[in-house]
């Protein structure tokens, strides 16, 4: 027979893309849409208002501490290595910025496909649907995590690289018609960089969102309504109780420690750039530039416990998912 | 040949309500079997326990599999509709059969666009566009196209019009049923399937109260019509079941002498929903 187990995976991923098109595909894509355009009508309004005043404005923050009006080329051709690459980094971070509002949003879109994933099919009852095919619940379940942690921040970051890009040649563009050569400016910056940056966080934004797509769609399997207030108020109000009576006191750890470690890593590790500010009390960058972004520091958390505690806590929780949809008896 | 479904001892508790009290039966290929009894008599309980969806006490056994610990592997070979509209409401006729195609071994791609294309389904339209009825042509297109040893069917025309049901229940006999297929059926509509049952079951309070072929119930269960003057002599026969038409008694009888019968008047098999309603007398009481 043709039916492997790998091709049902694929195809059960492939049934969570079509369902949530929307969300995984449509989401990112709008989003960078709509920031193009709005830094594109900032640009215009920027390029009007500097013509009425006789002045013209350049849009790199960095590059105004450099220039206030005159020909920019001259200020670039004045600068010394080390403020050229500070224009580099000025640029990077206007790819960066471009690629932020997407991953906000892909924060929003897994938190709710998780906290969705399994309450929805049985609230609609299509689950008994499903549950008629020969397809495990470690499977489903599997494919939704796979769903969760690797199609949409692909295809996030994908539309971010693209939407970066695209907005890294606006602003060079820009600053061309202020006598500025884009190929020079376009070499400055670290386009390249920041795209195998970009990828290479994928599999860390994987192991570290575990424990919140564990927790949320343990919710998603377990709970017999409103999964969204199951899955907040648990954390939090164990958080408080925590508060309350200074349990981890016993512990010799602080309330915040608590806080910091259970409560938000079950409700905000999905959220990309989580675990950069965690990572910066876990690892110490140094440098307060873009350097944090950079691969060979970010891998640092995986030589941290609590990114593996982390794991573990997620893949029992997924676990315990599989459990509440194969046995979860709607009566 | 063996059974398709034993049960022996089998039972389901709920926190304060026993929904299957020591069931015991068999149910034998090749056959078609209504599953009748009132609201909340344990029907669809028992039909989850073989398809492994509640766990039970006792033992059961599918297709030579436990739905407890089998159930992946049991899925292979027994489908089911549920309800009507438990199909998910994004997903596109195109889409559904794409995935069953690439997910079930046993699924016959062109047997299903066949059925699809007696239809007015297009391969685009989405389930939340379609009416009851089309949804249970779908899904019953999707059910038909996949050679499965064992068929189970809870409520499966619940709200859909005569025309439909009709039509359901034809292309199930026509296009699908054969001697190496068994149906397990539960509806309320006992009038629309008793002509095609060979079996009937009926479930009260947890219990089988009754379980026969139907050739067996023409041969044991008996209904006569008795003029006035003798319905004394009728009801001295201990008869399960008594209503009044046109000054006429019809008494409905189990297992009595038949010629003693016939002297009292006009013999008929009696209805699978008469029969039904005689045997769940005080059910709500």
């Amino acid at each position: 027979m043709k039916t492997l187990a790998g091709n049902q995976l694929y195809w059960l991923v492939k049934r969570e893309f079509w369902e949530h098109r929307g969300g995984f595909l449509w989401a990112p894509l709008v989003t960078g849409g709509i920031f193009l355009l709005l830094n594109i009508m900032g640009i215009i309004a920027a390029e009007i208002i500097g013509a009425r005043h006789g002045v013209h404005i350049g849009e790199l923050a960095a590059a105004k501490q450099h220039f206030a009006g005159g020909n920019l080329q001259s200020v670039i051709s004045q600068m010394d290595a080390g403020d050229l690459s500070h224009v580099g980094m000025a640029l990077d971070m206007a790819m960066y910025s471009s690629m932020a509002l997407i991953f906000v949003v892909l924060g929003f879109v897994v938190f709710f496909y998780c906290l969705g994933a399994i309450y929805d099919e049985r609230r609609d009852r299509s689950i008994l649907f499903w549950k008629s095919l020969p397809l495990s619940d470690t499977e489903t379940v599997l494919s939704k995590v796979i769903s969760a942690t690797l199609v949409a921040p692909v295809i996030a970051t994908l539309a971010g690289i693209a939407a970066g890009i695209l907005q890294l040649l606006i602003v060079a563009l820009t600053l061309s018609f202020h006598g500025v050569h884009v190929w020079q400016l376009l070499t400055l910056a670290h386009p390249f960089r920041v795209t195998v940056n970009m990828l290479g966080h994928i599999p860390l934004y994987l192991l570290w969102a575990l424990p919140s797509v564990g927790w949320l769609m343990a919710c998603s399997a377990w709970a017999r309504t409103k999964p969204f207030l199951w899955a907040i108020a648990l954390p939090v109000a164990t958080g408080l109780l925590v508060t309350w009576f200074g349990i981890m006191g016993l512990f010799n750890l602080s309330t915040g420690w608590f806080w910091q470690n259970i409560v938000a890593r079950a409700l905000f590790s999905a959220f990309p750039g989580a675990s950069l500010i965690a990572s910066d009390d876990l690892i110490h960058t140094g440098n307060n530039n873009l350097d944090f972004m950079n691969l060979g520091n970010a891998y640092q958390l995986l030589g941290s416990v609590n990114l593996w505690v982390g794991v573990a806590a997620g893949a029992a929780l997924i676990a315990a998912a599989i459990w509440f949809r194969r046995w979860r008896d709607e009566g | 040949m063996s059974a398709i479904v034993t049960a022996r001892n089998l039972s389901k508790r709920y926190k304060n309500a026993t929904a299957l009290d020591s069931v015991n039966f068999e149910i034998q290929p090749g056959r078609i079997v209504g599953l009748i009894g009132p609201n909340g008599a344990g029907k669809t309980t028992a039909l989850k326990a073989i398809l492994g969806l509640t766990p039970f006490d006792g033992e059961l056994n599918v297709l030579g599999y436990d739905p407890r610990t089998q159930r992946d592997k049991l899925m292979e070979q027994v489908c089911f509709i549920a309800d009507v509209a438990v199909l998910p409401r994004w997903i596109r006729v195109r889409e559904a059969v794409d995935f069953v195609a690439h997910v079930h071994p046993r699924f016959d791609r062109a047997k299903c666009e066949g059925f699809l294309k007696r239809t007015k389904l297009t391969p685009d339209q989405r389930v939340r566009q379609m009416s009851k009825g089309m949804i249970v042509q779908l899904h019953l297109a999707l059910v038909m196209a996949i050679d499965a040893r064992l068929l189970v069917l809870d409520e499966p025309t619940l709200g859909l019009d005569i025309l439909y049901r009709k039509q359901f229940y034809q292309s199930l006999l026509e296009d699908y049923f054969d001697e190496n297929k068994t149906i397990i059926v539960t509806t309320h509509q006992v009038e629309e399937i008793e002509h095609i049952l060979t079996d009937l079951m009926f479930i009260r309070d947890g219990k089988i109260v009754l379980d026969t072929d139907m050739d067996a119930v023409g041969d044991r269960f008996a209904e006569v019509m008795v003029n006035a003057d003798q319905a004394a002599a009728a009801r001295a026969l201990k008869p399960i079941d008594e209503r009044q038409v046109f000054g006429k008694s019809i008494f409905l009888f189990d297992g009595a002498d038949r010629p003693t019968l016939e002297a009292l008047g006009e013999i008929r098999r009696p209805s699978v929903s008469d029969l039904f309603v005689a045997t769940m007398k005080g059910t709500y009481a």
